[in-house]
């Protein structure tokens, strides 16, 4: 988790950016399917002499959050392209203007 | 058919409109569609407030799975209240927008706008209406993602480093929502927000759930932009084109400020958050120097916008104060401030959106002579100002009212005195404006025939705003009603609680 956040603050490379909020997000996804676990559980499917399952809740959460990981890698990859396109670079400190700092 | 389904309607009605737009293509026909969901949707909140006003709160069990196991739609008249303002808005800025986006966004990404600006406000409303933890989070993000898209539709290519920038730091908050969340459920085993609050009270102190409240209230404070975490808000409001800076400013920092009542007041409970936690002191500190360090960076900006966007750090500052008092009194202060400051933030960005129409700029330099050539828009941009001022006989002044006697009610008068002292602040900010627009001349570079007053279209949405200013500053029935009922509201579920273990 740190390691993902630690990368979202020091990167310069805005990719690296992205990157480092995917770890981070899915760092988080890890704490909510740890959570699930029960011991001695199995898979959640209903089966015969089977009575002890780990809690199928936080895997549907996840699934969820997911999605939003995946848009919002998505938008902000093609932020990045149009960046890209407008500056011609994604390095940070290659912007010149002050305003245009992120 | 309607009816039953009432409390869905505000989420629904825009989330089917959405890809509707996409698919239509034409700017008109987009338009048309989005002007009119989000005024069906305004109408079912309208309808919505008045029936929990008289009925109390209306439940909804999405997908008829019943609560807590379902996801459970709650609304109540604090979120009733909000809803109306944040549909209310919304359609007004669909009607200005028509004219305004004309020349900010380029002609092949007009649906693209509508598209992304019903989703915003299908998120919002969710945000209001659910009574679910987890589902919380999800519309936080269908609204800030389209959020993200909106601001990077400006033409100016600043607007895609301000667009990311909010991204990561967005991201970052609703990840953090989402870790304070996951905590709350690995110690109670529920999501729903009323079951949530009345496990949490078993667990008295315990760290997990302590943790998660810590990390709650960060991500919502990026997300309201308090204070030191504000740093996305400037660069996005002033990038952004003009008719989203005038939507995002009047609901969707609200709605997570409301997000913050929510969680303080429903789910943890005051007792817990602010008894125990102390974080009323830590909320009251941070919310007067937004007031005073925000305001003070608006006085020496030359961007409008931008003065503009500070001015909204800082009046976040005074709602903020509001729920730090601790009582009903500001409680119910800041819950009039946010639906008078979607009112007056709406005209005011409305107005900078006119100039830049006509002026092709929104610096200062751009307001000279503009008292004379666009007097419709420079008076909606005066009475607008005076009431963020707080001057009496506008909507600004009631909320400003509430949060001293709040103040006052607790022998705070240091509080007291710093609110109206921030007053003066935002005269300096709101003054510079006026000086140039009333005071000097249209510069002889200007042609003073080309610059007319803006098409009717943009005019009436705003002026409706500035009506509806100076209306809820002289009759304030129906504000301070619904306000009262939701702050008592939210008071009473704490007392319940406590007498039920």
């Amino acid at each position: 988790m740190m390691a993902g956040f630690y990368t979202v603050i020091s990167a310069n490379n805005l990719v690296k950016k992205v990157v480092g909020l995917n770890i981070f997000q899915t760092s988080v996804f890890m704490l909510y399917i740890s959570m699930g676990k029960v011991d001695g559980g199995t898979a959640p499917i209903v089966a015969d002499g089977v009575s002890l399952y780990s809690n199928p809740l936080p895997h549907v959460l996840i699934l969820t959050a997911i999605v939003v990981g995946v848009a919002t890698t998505a938008v902000g990859l093609s932020l990045i392209v149009r960046i890209k396109q407008a500056y011609g670079t994604v390095e940070e400190n290659e912007f010149q203007n002050k305003d245009d700092a992120i | 058919m309607f009816e039953q389904h009432l409390a869905v309607l505000p989420i629904i009605i825009p989330l089917i409109a959405a890809p509707i737009s996409l698919i239509l293509g034409r700017s008109i026909l987009s338009w048309l569609l989005a002007t009119f969901a989000s005024a069906w949707a305004c109408y079912a909140s309208w309808q919505l407030l008045a029936a929990t006003l008289s009925d109390g709160v209306i439940s909804y069990a999405a997908g008829g799975w019943q609560p807590p196991w379902g996801i459970e739609m709650r609304v109540d008249t604090a979120n009733a209240f909000i809803l109306l303002a944040v549909s209310a808005i919304s359609t007004l800025v669909l009607l200005y927008s028509k004219d305004s986006i004309e020349k900010e966004i380029k002609a092949p990404q007009h649906s693209l706008f509508y598209t992304a600006h019903l989703l915003c406000l299908a998120g919002l409303s969710g945000i209001l209406i659910t009574g679910d933890a987890f589902n919380l989070f999800v519309f936080l993000e269908i609204s800030s993602l389209a959020t993200y898209t909106l601001v990077s539709l400006a033409s100016d290519r600043r607007c895609l480093t301000a667009a990311f920038r909010y991204l990561v730091m967005g991201t970052v908050g609703a990840t953090f929502i989402l870790i304070g969340v996951g905590m709350l459920y690995m110690k109670t085993g529920t999501l729903n927000m009323l079951d949530l609050a009345a496990r949490i009270d078993l667990y008295d102190s315990s760290r997990t759930i302590n943790t998660g409240l810590a990390f709650i209230m960060v991500g919502v404070s990026i997300k309201l932009a308090l204070f030191p975490l504000h740093m996305w808000l400037p660069a996005a409001y002033t990038h952004a084109p003009s008719a989203v800076t005038a939507f995002l400013a009047s609901t969707a920092t609200k709605v997570a400020v409301y997000v913050m009542i929510r969680f303080v007041f429903t789910v943890f409970g005051i007792e817990h958050v602010f008894e125990k936690m102390g974080m009323n002191y830590i909320l009251m500190v941070l919310a007067i120097v937004a007031i005073f360090k925000c305001s003070y960076m608006a006085t020496v900006q030359s961007n409008v916008k931008t003065v503009l966007a500070y001015s909204s750090v800082a009046q976040i500052g005074y709602m903020v104060l509001g729920i730090s008092l601790v009582s009903a009194t500001g409680l119910m202060a800041g819950l009039i401030h946010i639906f008078n400051h979607a009112l007056m933030k709406g005209a005011l960005f409305m107005a900078v959106g006119a100039v830049f129409y006509r002026m092709g700029s929104v610096d200062i330099k751009a307001f000279r002579g503009l008292g004379k050539q666009m007097p419709w828009t420079m008076a909606a941009f005066a009475i607008a100002g005076l009431s963020i001022i707080g001057v009496p006989l506008t909507a600004g002044f009631v909320s400003k009212w509430y949060l001293v006697v709040g103040a006052l009610e607790q022998s705070n008068w240091v509080v007291a005195a710093l609110v109206l002292a921030g007053s003066l602040l935002a005269v300096i900010y709101i003054g510079r404006v006026l000086e140039a627009a009333y005071f000097q001349k249209l510069p002889d570079s200007e042609d003073p025939n080309k610059i007319k007053e803006v098409p009717l279209l943009m005019l009436i949405p705003m002026w409706v705003l500035v009506i509806a200013n100076i209306y809820f500053g002289i009759d304030t029935s129906l504000t301070t009603e619904a306000a009262s009922h939701s702050a008592e509201w939210l008071f009473e579920t704490n007392q319940l609680k406590e007498v039920s273990p």
